[in-house]
């Protein structure tokens, strides 16, 4: 297979250490007692998989990565963590829902088995070609392709509706956002609701 | 050793694992939120993944999307939290039970 000739030890390496990265600060933000800690190993998360996208010539989007879910996304949950005071522990004592961490082993533990499995073998990809664009275009074209003109061409042509689609989505976030966290001005009655 | 998509492959279901793991075990609702980006995430790098492998830019495409969809959903969901946070104290999700219809 072409991306197994490709490999060269550096790319073992990046790989092994940007994954190491990746699942320790994954269990990480699982793991810690407090949300901003969670909120900061998510940042760490969020880099390493960063550093897996550039060692697949995914360059445009680690930088995209990196700017709008590190940078925005993970602030605004610290905004948030920050004006809420959210320090109080949870009471994991309390058990309204029986049984279900039980049923959380048996599927980790199932779906573990299952990805030991699968990934023994090494026939995933199938399938027609570059229907869209061709990425190896980036790194073995003549001359070498940006990968953000593959992207951006792809985008504008073939996915131009689904771009359009999104700016739609965005401003009804945003309206959205506003409404819900606007402070209304005064409490509904219990007739208004019921109507 | 060799770098090949099955290895990604693998990376980004044990992060998926660990992101809905969290989901479930965690009651803390930003907490549950974050987890939720682990499992977005997740599935980015396989999206990326299969880019390469197919040599086809749609899979990076998609990732793009699901970007922006993340950002929508992230600014919906705090202003929920917050506004659920306004009404009462604490962010333990089995309180919320009373949503319930």
């Amino acid at each position: 297979m072409h991306l197994l000739a490709a490999a060269t030890p550096v790319d073992a390496i990046t790989f092994v250490i940007a994954s190491a990265i990746v699942l320790l600060s994954a269990l990480g933000v699982v793991l810690a007692r407090n949300p901003i800690h969670s909120a900061l190993m998510l940042v760490l998360t969020l880099f390493g998989v960063a550093v897996l996208f550039v060692a697949q010539q995914a360059n445009f989007l680690a930088a995209v990565q990196v700017i709008v879910y590190a940078g925005a996304i993970v602030v605004l949950f610290l905004f948030v963590i920050m004006l809420l005071g959210v320090d109080r522990t949870e009471s994991i004592a309390v058990e309204p829902l029986r049984a279900q961490r039980p049923l959380v082993a048996i599927v980790v533990l199932v779906g573990m088995a299952e990805f030991a499995l699968l990934s023994r073998s090494n026939h995933w990809v199938t399938g027609q070609p570059a229907a869209s664009g061709s990425v190896r275009a980036v790194t073995q074209g003549n001359p070498p392709a940006s990968d953000v003109t593959v992207l951006a061409r792809s985008i504008f042509t073939r996915y131009l509706l689904p771009f359009e689609a999104t700016s739609i989505l965005l401003v009804i976030a945003v309206v959205g956002a506003v409404t819900l966290a606007r402070k209304s001005e005064r409490r509904p009655t219990e007739e208004e609701v019921t109507k | 050793m060799t770098v090949g998509v099955s290895q990604y492959l693998t990376v980004a279901a044990i992060l998926f694992t660990i992101g809905a793991v969290g989901l479930l075990i965690r009651r803390n609702v930003l907490v549950m939120f974050m987890c939720v980006e682990l499992m977005l995430n997740a599935v980015n790098l396989t999206f990326v993944t299969f880019a390469r492998a197919l040599d086809d830019v749609g899979g990076q495409v998609a990732v793009f999307f699901v970007l922006v969809v993340a950002a929508a959903e992230v600014v919906v969901g705090l202003g929920i939290i917050v506004a659920i946070f306004r009404r009462r104290a604490g962010a333990t999700a089995d309180d919320l039970h009373i949503l319930k219809g």
